[in-house]
């Protein structure tokens, strides 16, 4: 039996989990990372991506951005933007998807942003 | 003294006031627990991102180089207030309690010959202060037309802030709004929302050390914007909470005002009706001894 962590996740409007958990996946700034119970004390932010919850039952959502602290077993994350993958239809991702090519082709963007928009219509299109 | 009617006439229209604050009452109550418990939910979020950016400003060894959104810019001669107040009034004490919170410190940074710049948002807050202080005012928002506000429009006014300081508008950034205690007490509240950074904490506070990934500056860069939008929207929460609950308090008072008035007009109405029978009666009486 592996040990288990508490993470909490947190929007503006409300608390929308709070669970036991055994492994958690996400989508770092710098690349995916795993986390696991006894991890290093760790603040970091957030890419478009998934985030995979392995705890008394398994759910995925899909966050734009977010910031993430770890710190003595207890994982909270943090972000505006952040949706249930099952409860994304498939027209509200081509649409989204839509929307960010539109960004995407606007000289006015620097090479973060950009790195960003394309991380988000690269996952957007794995889900879809 | 008045005349039966007119006195028959004050107890309806204050009746029918009452039967207005009573239905206010009614709807105060039912919009505040939405609010609080909105209020309720939206805390843990800035609770735990103004944890976390203490956490990333302790890690901070050189405050030279520190995102200036942090550490402020060194400089302590403009200020400025976003006075939040409701857009709607009859609401007792609420609007005034943080207009008059916000004068005061205005007061203070102008007697320190300091320069002053406001940005109001909700209607009654403007309609208090643009007497006084209207040159100060540089922006005006209202969310009138809107039912219920979303951290987007935290958003939007966390950005235009943000977008204020990096060409160097200002050098301190304060927020007014009421946090909500509860139904009977709204407390207003002075919160100082750039430099993010407190003045000096309890040091003693064992604190983890944390492994930053990217860079600290980096995540500060990125989390201080949201940080403020964040801040905004707590105030919104807790403004409308508060707003609601001042509401109740007011129309309750009010609608038992005019309980007492009605009892008392009535009586009043009572005993003039009944002098007046009396004095038919004598003049009745009187005419027929004559007789």
């Amino acid at each position: 039996m592996s040990e288990n962590f508490n993470t909490e996740i947190i929007s503006p409007e409300k608390v929308l989990l709070r669970d036991k958990t055994e492994s958690v996946t996400i989508p770092s700034f710098e690349g995916e990372m795993t986390i696991l119970a006894n991890h290093i004390s760790l603040i970091t932010f957030l890419r478009p991506g998934i985030i995979e919850i392995n705890g008394s039952k398994k759910v995925k959502y899909f966050i734009e951005d977010g910031t993430v602290e770890f710190s003595n077993n207890n994982l909270v994350i943090l972000s505006s933007t952040i949706i249930e993958t099952i409860n994304l239809t498939k027209d509200k991702i081509d649409k989204i998807i839509e929307e960010s090519k539109s960004f995407l082709n606007r000289d006015t963007l620097d090479d973060k942003k950009r790195y960003i928009l394309s991380h988000k219509i690269d996952c957007l299109q794995r889900i879809n | 003294m008045p005349s039966l009617d007119d006195l028959r006439k004050r107890i309806a229209s204050v009746k029918s006031t009452q039967k207005i604050t009573k239905a206010m009452k009614m709807v105060a109550a039912a919009k505040l627990r939405k609010a609080q418990e909105m209020a309720e939910k939206g805390r843990p979020f800035s609770d735990k991102m103004d944890v976390i950016i203490q956490n990333l400003s302790k890690a901070i060894n050189d405050p030279l180089n520190a995102p200036r959104l942090l550490v402020g810019t060194g400089e302590d001669k403009v200020h400025l207030c976003i006075v939040m107040t409701a857009d709607r009034g009859l609401c007792g004490g609420f609007n005034t309690n943080i207009v008059k919170q916000a004068k005061n410190y205005f007061n203070k940074i102008l007697k320190g010959s300091k320069t002053l710049k406001i940005i109001t948002v909700g209607t009654k807050g403007l309609d208090q202060l643009k007497r006084d202080y209207g040159k100060y005012i540089i922006k005006k928002i209202n969310f009138k037309d809107k039912k219920k506000l979303s951290f987007k429009d935290a958003e939007t006014i966390g950005n235009e802030i943000v977008k204020l300081f990096k060409n160097k508008e200002f050098d301190k950034c304060i927020i007014f709004f009421n946090k909500f205690k509860n139904v009977m007490t709204q407390v207003p509240q002075t919160q100082q929302v750039i430099p993010a950074k407190k003045e000096e904490q309890s040091e003693q506070e064992e604190h983890t050390s944390y492994e930053f990934e990217p860079e600290e500056d980096e995540i500060l860069e990125d989390l201080l914007p949201k940080n403020i939008s964040t801040q905004i929207y707590k105030g919104f929460l807790e403004n409308s909470a508060s707003e609601q609950g001042s509401r109740m308090t007011a129309m309750d008072n009010a609608t038992r005002n005019a309980g007492d008035l009605v009892e008392k007009l009535t009586i009043n109405y009572n005993r003039s009706r009944q002098a007046a029978i009396t004095k038919e009666l004598i003049e009745i009486i009187s005419g027929a001894e004559s007789l």
